[in-house]
């Protein structure tokens, strides 16, 4: 099937099997290989990427749904070489130990903070529910929420 | 000098890329012409192959080979396991990278599938048949040693892989004088560490040359290479071993599976790259698993609390096959602390190693130390309650007195330097415990469950000195190497044989190098994970790449000082005894504006233009620093539950870690690696288990089955620390890498039966799921 895929503001067409997941069409096709497989049933959220500013699991939509779609991987969030806040928050509060679920994270926290810019603690750590982390034991990365988010101005 | 480099929380300078998405992991690697191997794996966990028909599978589409045990044997030699622990029988039963005759687990390789892409590749798994006649299988361990259970291997009779004993004093004897005896049968459960990279590895084989290169996501590249030439007979200086960026590791990537030599083995015959990526589904019966104990311990006492005896016989899983390092986990990591932070002047371990129809048991975060501190605090706390005194109060009556160089323990080990009381009493004081107790005893009243467990705990880290490895029957070395490289712009490349993957010594590397030498944090950079590039390593586990690593690299700095030194009084026109060195400037002593910077230094040594009769050009050195002893951090940590009467459920409510790792070099890696571990043994506590059933099924064999830890079920944990350096490390640290998952299991465990103990409970098996609370709460309550 033909499909046309926005990934960080450049086109994509491309001719894909109508099984191809939209996460290899993201790694393989548009070989944005920031976006990780950490699991095969839907669990991890290593997969998260923004799909017209909503957080989907890449790993659990198929290539063809991206069709027409604008999505935003890790690889997008630095804007003109400035990283995102949130990047910034992550190095700055020790965020990440391997990076493997950073991708995911990061994108997961960003769209949190999009719909609650003043997120508590405990309200941080509930949206990340759908993202495992085994390195960092989740502290550090509440922690860069919210400094993230009164670095936006929360 | 202003605020000092070494001992500050300075942001890690591998996160750019990490943060970015620009981070290269295994899987992330594509190479002209590569095609894609799957693996067909046993669905039974014992059963004979009758027959395997893949030609449906070589003739699917985009299929370039199938392989099977027949074709890889005598081609690829077996798997050896290189901890073959001394005194102990080990039978080294064979291990085919793809079994031919018998498959002994669940996932266990029959065949290998190449295909131009990895649908392909697992479409044709699909058609290839498999005549399988089901045996019996065995999964516990302790069953697994009885007359009638399944036998796995000919040559290793009632499933025995090996019988180990360890013992100081005379526990007979200390037994048989006790004026009190506590017993008690502990399941440390079988665990699957998730690391949440999945396993990877691409082979090339530049066949005019004879040269293997491996990509592979692994925790110790340069002992893949030696056993990669084992396995393969590639010549060891004619393989390349690559660790990218490695997504955790946790132990599971110490092994050297067969799945990368059945890759090399497809990369060799087709003369094309092949990748080889697990799912996660995959992941959990291919990649090894942790722990896996069944624990009979008793332990001797007086009345007043005093420790006098300790024995344990454990029955240890070592799954289906012994894995690289399985046999020495559950002896020397783990019979050999058995004193832990206390004076037992009689212990006796006693410890079979099993074959069982399960995933191969390796290393898991801890490996061996959290099973003997779980074991010991879990009897501690028994112990309390049968003298009716605090747990705390036993705690205290036999911890070892402050020392600051060596204290011999009755197994055998000299620990380095220890300071327990002060982290018992740092953990009480912060967390109030007399008022916790208080506020315990007014909660009951309210029919609210609160518990308090309270662990001390000293592990053994740092692994270690070789010619102990040697002892202990560990097939290599254990020190390691780093080589510190200043160019003429005063730049330096640091080249360890450390593998770090997440611990962040890219960091903590440059900035013992900055504190030693004076040149800025951003003018290092540390190469790591390819053989060809660094120095022989033994890689990154026990937590041991600071401690061992760390010192390397400070000698190396120190070597590179001290000819900076000799350059300099050369320069200065000065007598070498008359030039000094302080915070990266050489200069003559009582005038400092005479002085050299250390860029200066590095300038002239490598252009030489004018170099000190006899001295070689170059500011370069290599330190192959071999540890005198292990390291032994400690501490105490606190868990506090409340469980819910209604329907089991436990709430971790506070959690306070004191950890003492000696040194601190980047005070904010070291916490992050604290709550990293503590939330690990968390999940040993309450949630994670690998469930088989009777037929050796893993019924927890993906993430939707398998409960690993999530955010919204931690709180925060609260980090404290003391400083007791290590006497005979360079830098005087200590490791911190499992420390959090040693101490937590048994402090959240110790507070949730803390919580059931008025009711009459006196333990359950792990995870401490809400069912089992909530039985248990019901019949005896
Ligand atoms: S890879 Fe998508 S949720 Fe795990
Ligand atoms: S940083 Fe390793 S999994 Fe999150």
């Amino acid at each position: 099937m033909n499909i046309q895929v926005k990934v960080n503001g450049k086109s994509y067409q491309a001719d894909v099997e109508p099984r191809m997941l939209l996460v290899h069409f993201l790694r393989d096709v548009a070989g944005l290989t920031g976006t990780k497989i950490g699991c095969d049933t839907s669990q991890c959220g290593s997969c998260v990427v923004l799909m017209d500013g909503v957080t989907v699991k890449s790993c659990t939509c198929l290539a063809v749904h991206a069709n027409g779609s604008s999505i935003t991987t890790i690889e997008g969030l630095a804007q003109d070489g400035k990283l995102h806040a949130v990047q910034e928050a992550f190095w700055n509060k020790h965020g990440l130990q391997c990076g493997y679920c950073t991708a995911g994270m990061i994108l997961t926290v960003t769209e949190l903070l999009q719909r609650n810019p003043k997120p508590t603690a405990e309200q941080v750590r509930q949206g990340l529910k759908g993202n495992i982390c085994r390195c960092t034991g989740y502290q550090n990365i509440v922690r860069a929420a919210l400094a993230a988010a009164e670095a936006l101005g929360g | 000098m202003t605020t000092r480099i070494f001992g500050s929380g300075i942001r890690r300078r591998e996160d750019p890329r990490l943060i970015t998405g620009k981070a290269t992991y295994t899987d992330d690697i594509k190479l002209p012409g590569m095609v894609y191997a799957a693996i067909l794996r046993s669905p039974h966990a014992h059963a004979r192959i009758r027959s395997i028909d893949t030609s449906a599978a070589a003739a699917a589409p985009g299929v370039l080979a199938v392989y099977t045990g027949a074709d890889v044997e005598g081609v690829l030699k077996p798997i050896p396991c290189a901890w073959v622990v001394p005194n102990s029988d080990v039978k080294q039963v064979a291990y085919p990278a793809i079994a031919k005759d018998v498959v002994r687990y669940v996932g266990d390789a029959v065949a290998v599938v190449v295909a131009e892409d990895r649908y392909q590749a697992e479409d044709a798994l699909e058609l290839i048949s498999v005549d399988y006649e089901v045996l019996p299988a065995v999964i516990n361990p302790e069953a697994a040693l009885g007359p009638n259970a399944p036998q796995l291997h000919a040559d290793a009779p009632k499933n025995q892989a090996f019988h180990w004993v360890a013992s100081g004093g005379n526990v007979d004897d200390a037994f048989k004088s006790a004026e009190v005896v506590v017993k008690d049968t502990i399941v440390q459960q079988k665990l699957i560490p998730n690391a949440m990279e999945p396993r990877s590895a691409v082979a090339s084989w530049l066949a005019p040359m004879g040269e293997l290169t491996i990509w592979n996501s692994t925790q110790n590249p340069h002992i893949v290479r030696f056993i990669t030439c084992l396995v393969t007979g590639v010549p060891e200086h004619k393989i390349r071993i690559i660790a990218p960026e490695v997504g955790g590791g946790f132990g599971s990537k110490i092994a050297v599976y067969p799945w990368e030599m059945i890759v090399a083995f497809c990369a060799m015959k087709l003369g094309l790259p092949v990748k080889w990526t697990e799912t996660r589904t995959e992941n959990y019966v291919a990649t090894t698993h942790g722990r896996d104990h069944i624990e009979r311990v008793e332990l001797a006492a007086t009345r007043s609390g005093k420790i006098t005896g300790l024995r344990a016989t454990v029955y240890a899983g070592m799954g289906a096959y012994l894995s690289t390092a399985g046999p020495g986990i559950p002896t020397i990591l783990h019979g050999l602390m058995y004193s832990g932070p206390y004076a037992i002047p009689n212990i006796r371990a006693d410890v079979y190693g099993v074959f069982t129809n399960s995933t191969p048991v390796e290393a898991y975060r801890g490996a061996g130390r959290p099973e003997a501190t779980f074991l010991l605090e879990r009897m501690i706390d028994l112990l309390a309650v049968q003298l009716n005194l605090d747990p705390v109060e036993v705690r205290r009556r036999n911890l070892i007195p402050k020392f600051d160089n060596g204290y011999d323990v009755a197994i055998g080990l000299k620990y380095d330097s220890g300071d327990y009381q002060k982290a018992l009493d740092t953990a009480l004081t912060h967390t109030s415990y007399n008022r916790l107790r208080q506020e315990q005893q007014q909660l009951r009243q309210h029919g609210k469950y609160m518990g308090i467990g309270v662990v001390c705990y000293c592990e053994i880290c740092g692994l270690g000195p070789s010619q102990v490895a040697g002892a202990v029957g560990f097939g290599g070395g254990l020190w390691e190497s780093a080589i510190v490289r200043f160019y003429a712009t005063g730049k330096v490349n640091v080249f360890v044989g450390t593998s770090p993957h997440g611990q962040g010594e890219e960091t903590t590397f440059a900035q013992i190098i900055a504190d030693e030498l004076g040149v800025p944090v951003d003018d290092v950079e540390v190469v790591h994970g390819d053989t060809d590039l660094t120095p022989m390593g033994w890689g990154t586990y026990g937590s041991r790449t600071t401690v061992v690593g760390g010192a390397a690299v400070a000698l190396s700095a120190r070597k590179i000082r001290e000819k900076g030194r000799l350059l300099a009084a050369h320069l200065l026109e000065a007598a070498e005894a008359d030039v000094e060195y302080a915070d990266g400037k050489f200069f003559v002593r009582g005038s400092p504006d005479k002085s050299k910077t250390i860029q200066d230094i590095a300038l002239m040594a490598n252009v030489a233009w004018n170099m000190p009769q006899g001295m070689e050009p170059g500011l370069e050195a290599t330190t192959f620093y071999d540890p005198p002893n292990f390291t032994f951090p400690f501490g105490t940590h606190i868990a506090v539950v409340i469980v819910d009467p209604d329907n089991g459920h436990i709430d971790l409510t506070k959690y306070v870690a004191v950890d003492d790792c000696g040194r601190q070099i980047n005070p904010m890696v070291v916490e992050g690696q604290i709550h990293g571990g503590v939330v690990q043994g968390v999940g040993q506590a309450l949630w994670e288990g690998a469930v088989y059933d009777q037929n050796g099924q893993l019924l927890t064999g993906s993430m939707l089955d398998y409960a690993l830890p999530r955010a919204h079920l931690l709180p925060d944990v609260e980090t404290l620390s003391t400083t007791t350096p290590s006497p005979h490390n360079p830098l005087g640290v200590k490791g911190i890498g499992e420390t959090g998952t040693i101490a937590s299991t048994p402090a959240v465990y110790n507070a949730v039966i803390d919580a059931l103990r008025h009711l009459g409970v006196t333990g359950l098996e792990m995870p401490l799921t809400p069912e089992k609370v909530w039985r248990a709460i019901h019949q005896q309550g």
